[in-house]
């Protein structure tokens, strides 16, 4: 179904909620591939989106717009009442193969946007330390990345995304790169950031057990044309600790029925 | 790049090159760059001269000798010190030392200790040559994948088959390589041998047109060996191209 | 001591104890022991002969190497960034780095002369192609994902240019810098022996031409060992300001 929107169905649809991200009929064309066609999507302040759907979907290609990487063909994208027209201090981004200075420390690493940003040395230096404490990479400050796991690489970019203090967060598939177990950790740490930061969070994945676990709002996207297909809002409890999200029934329900639905389209 | 929409080839800026060439050249700016349709000219008459075969053939025995030598020799080296930890350690200071040391100046010695002949220059073409040779031809097989090893035995191989079946292509994408860059090597160690001990082949035909001042000759001979060079180098790089489709993914 | 450098020292032995025995033989009777040439090479630093000659040798080949390094990795730079400028001016330096430039070297010193200019033209023409295609190559294949990091994060043009595409591209142009130093090196050791005796070369030639080996052996001895030096520091230098670069680009 089309899913060009007015304000009010806006409203309807995010539940009352505020959106800090709009994008309005976004298309993308590579020549002659129409990657995304006439997308329209709203993303809830304060709450953790996730796009997700097989590969070649625009997922991705969207999540670049919304970050100022890539210029639509057609359509705009607003951010907390400002039009997008690039990169921005409102935006952060987690990129799925990390995307670390191979030559620089996990400190510099981490600092490296508010190095951009102008911020001075001993500054800088200083908040990166309080983030690269927070993702728990306290004593590990002037390691390289490639003394690190894959894991702890993925941590050092969450920590320099969080450390430009942003409202929005974006994050391109970031668990992918890593094993099942720092994954399912990952999952966990990510609620509990929704949770403590007033930030907006738009995540990208392919799974589909990872969409519903962490997310308050799923954005189904299907390609071919790529097209929003559904729009879930998983009613999980949430607060009964982390491990018992995997077994609550209305968690299972959801997987089964995206799972069922999207069947038809994996390749 | 692109000009107007159309893809322009690789080495199309030559021609402009080329144009500028023959305007200077035709300027009379310097007398030392003659212009280029007067180079190309010599260029087709000095071919055929026999002074120039005779060159040709000197050089392209030495040449061909001195290739031969470093690649005979140092692709089982540089094989043998993929696989020897002992070796590779005792070799490998001695090799990068050789690689980079100016070897020009090792050739006195090699004047010294075998006369003014052909045997000298051919000497010393292997030797500008052969460590780059050695060097990836151990770089090849250091990096073949463990899993193929370990394959090969599982599947009883017997030494030699594993060698000739697996090793042997698994490292070949690097070895060509470096035999690609080790030809390039050889040939500037063939002029320099030329030019140094004793005055044959190209080296002498250089002497010759520089102390006689005849420009045009100079810069044909010189333009003929480049495209020897090139023309060499260029059929072991699409050597190196036919082995590639799987050299990324090994 | 580790065993790698135990295995250096064993290997150096080993090569000097050959040398000693071969020159013992004799192999030749202009092949002098090693303890011969250790001996002259000793005498010749004592009274200054060898700090003279490298005094001369080392002039073009410094100049030449430093403006070889700064002008190419310049021209390298735009080259890696500007299309226009690579399709301009890189076939040139593929064509001189295939070349056999010694060839012109006479042609040099006729237009030249034998001082300096020409044997610095002669290390530069010699140093800097690689310096270029090697530069230009790096700096073109800087992994795509970290400069678009660098745009996430709000990095200018310059900043991207200063605080990621050269570091990711200085391995390659160090490497770089290593060839067209030890290319440099031939050039300068070529034109002195070649045309103009001074310097180290000159030393080898007429040392030579009386028939003096050990003196011989021992100049071009020291002319490798500085190479080895030099390039040796030359890595030292990298590693220092480079800290990150052993090692490196593991980022996915």
């Amino acid at each position: 179904m089309a899913m060009s929107q007015t304000k009010s169905d806006v409203v309807e649809l995010t539940g009352g909620l505020e959106s800090a991200v709009s994008t309005r009929n976004i298309s993308k064309n590579y020549g002659d591939v129409e990657a995304l066609r006439d997308l329209s999507l709203e993303f809830p302040k304060g709450q953790l989106t996730s796009l997700l759907g097989p590969s070649g979907c625009g997922k991705t290609t969207l999540l670049k717009i919304i970050a100022g990487l890539l210029e639509p063909t057609s359509g705009e994208v607003e951010v907390n009442g400002q039009m997008v027209t690039g990169p921005g201090k409102d935006r952060a981004f987690v990129f799925q193969d990390f995307a670390l200075l191979p030559w620089a420390s996990v400190i510099r690493n981490v600092a490296f946007g508010l190095e951009m940003r102008g911020v001075a040395k001993s500054e800088r230096e200083d908040i990166a330390k309080r983030y690269v404490d927070q993702v728990g990479l306290s004593g590990f400050e002037n390691a390289y990345p490639h003394e690190l796991s894959g894991g702890m690489r993925q941590r050092v970019g969450l920590a320099r995304a969080l450390s430009v203090d942003a409202e929005v967060l974006l994050m391109d598939e970031p668990f992918s790169a890593v094993d099942e177990q720092t994954r399912r950790k990952f999952q966990e740490d990510l609620l509990a950031l929704v949770e403590n930061e007033n930030k907006t969070f738009i995540f990208v994945t392919h799974s589909i057990e990872e969409a519903v676990y962490v997310s308050d709002q799923i954005a189904i996207l299907l390609p071919r044309p790529s097209r929003v297909h559904e729009i879930i809002r998983p009613s999980i409890n949430r607060q009964n600790g982390a491990d018992s999200i995997r077994r609550d029934p209305e968690y299972l329900d959801i997987v089964d029925a995206i799972w069922a639905s999207l069947r038809s389209y994996v390749e | 790049m692109t000009l107007f929409g159309y893809r322009l080839p690789g080495m199309s800026s030559l021609l402009i090159w080329g144009l500028l060439w023959e305007i200077v050249g035709q300027a009379d700016l310097t007398f030392f760059i003659p212009p280029l349709s007067e180079v190309i000219g010599t260029l087709f008459q000095v071919i055929q001269t026999a002074a120039f075969q005779k060159a040709l053939y000197e050089t392209a025995y030495a040449f061909i000798a001195g290739v031969l030598c470093a690649t005979c020799i140092g692709i089982p080296v540089g094989i043998l010190m993929g696989k020897s930890r002992l070796l590779d350690e005792l070799l490998l200071p001695w090799v990068n030392v050789f690689l980079s040391a100016p070897l020009t100046a090792l050739v006195p010695v090699l004047m010294v200790l075998f006369g003014f002949g052909m045997k000298s220059i051919i000497i010393t073409t292997t030797l500008f040559g052969i460590w780059i040779i050695i060097l990836n031809a151990r770089a090849g097989v250091k990096q073949i994948n463990r899993s193929l090893v370990e394959m090969a035995h599982s599947f009883g191989a017997k030494p030699w088959d594993a060698f000739t079946k697996i090793y042997f292509w698994a490292a070949l994408p690097e070895i060509l390589g470096g035999v690609r860059i080790g030809v390039i090597r050889a040939v500037k160690g063939v002029i320099i041998g030329q030019l140094l001990i004793s005055i044959v082949g190209f080296g002498a035909l250089f002497e010759l047109y520089s102390a006689n001042f005849l420009m045009g000759h100079f810069w044909a001979v010189l333009i003929v060996l480049f495209a020897l060079a090139f023309t060499i180098s260029e059929f072991l790089a699409y050597l190196e191209r036919r082995v590639a489709y799987y050299a990324a993914k090994r | 001591m580790d065993r790698a450098l135990v295995l250096k020292i064993v290997s150096a032995l080993a090569l000097f104890g050959a040398w000693e025995i071969a020159g013992r033989i004799p192999v030749s009777y202009s092949f002098p022991t090693f303890v011969e040439s250790m001996a002259a090479l000793w005498t010749m630093s004592v009274n200054g002969t060898l700090w003279a000659a490298y005094g001369e040798t080392l002039q073009p080949l410094v100049v030449g190497v430093a403006i070889s390094a700064f002008l190419g990795i310049g021209v390298g730079l735009w080259a890696g960034l500007s299309k226009v400028f690579d399709w301009l001016f890189s076939p040139i330096f593929i064509v001189m780095q295939a070349a056999p430039l010694a060839a012109l070297i006479p042609l040099l010193v006729l237009a030249y002369g034998i001082g300096l200019t020409s044997k610095v033209l002669v290390v530069c023409i010699m140093a800097m192609p690689v310096i270029v295609l090697n530069t230009a190559s790096a700096v073109r294949n800087t992994p795509e994902n970290l400069k678009e990091m660098g745009k996430a994060y709000l990095a200018s043009d310059p900043a991207i240019l200063l605080k990621i595409v050269i570091p990711a591209a200085s391995p390659v142009i160090f490497a770089g810098l290593r060839l067209g130093v030890s290319a440099g090196f031939i050039g300068a050791i070529l034109a002195e022996l070649k045309i103009t005796p001074t310097g180290v070369g000159d030393i080898i030639t007429f040392s030579r031409s009386i028939a003096d080996y050990p003196s011989m052996y021992a100049a071009i001895f020291s002319i490798i060992l500085l190479a080895v030096l030099f390039l040796n520091l030359l890595e030292k230098t990298e590693s220092i300001l480079f800290k990150g670069n052993q090692r490196g680009y593991v980022s996915d």
